[in-house]
């Protein structure tokens, strides 16, 4: 099998861990949401923010901790548009473990641009070919911070699964061979200061490591 | 000088602008002369990273019933949703409110860190038009504008032309119109932003690395009404060109 080769594109889905959706409560039928949303809430990650597995993320100097969003990535495979939940996962070319950084924000209302998109907050680990063995909606994601774990999650919690989710993103917006599209981190999500090192676990996909250190 | 990017006779060129006797055209770079009607446009430039900015002029703001903010409503797009000029953008069947924004997009010349507001406009290569549309039925309070109401695949239209900035003489005071089925719709002028492109370059460089080739799409003015397919959206900025696009019905998809 040729090795996948990553377009740059990582699009982030917030909420769709049921654990995510549950830690807001009541909040979410309240100002300023008004309900829990509807269609997929997407964000992206853009290049400058991609990392891998070794490197370090710099805190920046005004920030005292930083918001782990340890998820599973689906890399698409081939032109993917208005696919059906029964063909989605045809579109899947593997899976990679993504550490998307946020700084941690107060609300959801608008995008988060100045909190999600600082050089270096996406790290993404090494990019595993599809195949049977594999199930999306059954991966066990385990985040260990300086040896400790600190949060596991299982994506059978997923509000949407892998293959609703290519669906419902694909009817308005058309994923390209090499694009990420992540499937959402559960909450709470754990918090790191500098000095520490992050390091995601998942079965089959390997491991993503990082260490975060202040801004020079 | 203006460069467009555009598909002629089976393959992709870079162009330039010339004048064709009194007609403009495109010289593509291994020296055909065509004209313009004679390609299939696309956009003027392999975007990266492009950043797109909401309520920013404060008129069109307050047509949506927001307050001026204190910082930038910003978002971003991916590659899927930009359009060359003379496309067509689709409007689905069940929505009641798709609305096109004039706006200038400026694009990024080097890497920019850290640039204050003083030193930004030397990280700008040059401009083009955007025509950011927007489905308001789509609108939903999380990270609102959300990619289903901003990131539509065909949506972001962007031409004709890839503008110099030394072509340009003071990019905070151009007319954009845009004009549907010929009448104008849209008036403002670059001068009404709230946050100008040195600001804006200055903001969006504090946290992230800019590139040559990220596009900010600076916001739109006043003025944005229901379009319906068969409509022919036309947005203009002083100096870049027109932007052509047309509204298409869902069975043109196939839907």
């Amino acid at each position: 099998m040729p090795p996948i080769r990553l377009s740059g594109n990582v699009y982030g889905t917030l909420l769709n861990h049921r654990s995510a959706l549950r830690a807001l409560g009541d909040q979410v039928n309240k100002p300023p949401y008004g309900g829990a949303p509807k269609a997929p809430v997407l964000y992206i990650k853009p290049r400058n923010t991609l990392a891998q597995s070794g490197d370090a993320v710099n805190l920046p100097a005004s920030v005292g901790e930083l918001e782990i969003g340890a998820q599973i990535g689906i890399i698409i495979g081939k032109t993917t548009c208005r696919v059906t939940v029964d063909h989605a996962l045809g579109s899947v070319a593997g899976y990679l473990i993504v550490n998307d950084v946020s700084i941690p924000h107060p609300d959801y209302f608008r995008p988060a641009i100045r909190y999600k998109a600082l050089d270096g907050f996406c790290p993404i680990g090494e990019a595993v070919a599809n195949r049977e063995s594999i199930d999306p909606d059954a991966l066990e994601i385990v985040t260990f911070v300086d040896g400790l774990r600190v949060q596991s999650s299982n994506t059978k919690d997923s509000v949407r699964s892998a293959a609703q989710l290519i669906q419902d993103v694909s009817d308005f917006m058309t994923l390209a061979p090499g694009d990420v599209l992540t499937l959402g981190a559960a909450a709470p999500a754990p918090r790191v200061r500098a000095g520490q090192t992050v390091r995601i676990e998942v079965d089959g996909l390997g491991n993503l490591s990082n260490r975060f250190v202040a801004a020079a | 000088m203006r460069r467009a990017r555009v598909a002629y006779s089976g393959a992709i060129h870079d162009a330039e602008h010339c004048r064709q006797g009194e007609t403009d055209a495109l010289r593509l770079e291994d020296g055909r002369l065509v004209r313009e009607h004679e390609v299939v446009w696309l956009p003027p430039l392999e975007a990266g990273t492009v950043v797109a900015l909401g309520l920013n002029y404060a008129d069109h703001a307050k047509e949506l019933a927001f307050s001026a903010q204190a910082e930038p409503l910003v978002f971003l797009k991916g590659p899927g949703t930009l359009l060359g000029h003379r496309g067509e953008t689709r409007r689905p069947a069940d929505v009641g409110f798709m609305h096109y924004e004039c706006e200038l997009a400026v694009v990024i010349g080097r890497a920019a860190r850290n640039v204050s507001r003083s030193d930004a406009m030397q990280y700008v290569a040059g401009y083009t038009i955007a025509n950011d549309y927007a489905i308001r039925d789509y609108l939903e309070n999380w990270y609102r504008p959300n990619l289903r109401v901003k990131n539509r695949d065909g949506a972001t239209v962007l031409g004709p032309w890839l503008v110099d900035a030394a072509d340009v003489n003071d990019p905070h005071n151009l007319d954009l119109r845009t004009y549907v089925n010929g009448n104008l719709v849209q008036h403002g002028n670059t001068r009404q932003m709230i946050f100008d492109i040195g600001f804006l370059i200055e903001y969006l460089s504090s946290f992230m690395t800019l590139v040559s080739g990220d596009v900010i799409l600076t916001g739109t003015p006043h003025g944005v009404v229901n379009v319906m397919p068969g409509d022919e959206v036309i947005c203009e900025i002083d100096g870049l060109g027109r932007l052509s696009n047309t509204i298409v019905a869902d069975a043109a998809f196939g839907r």
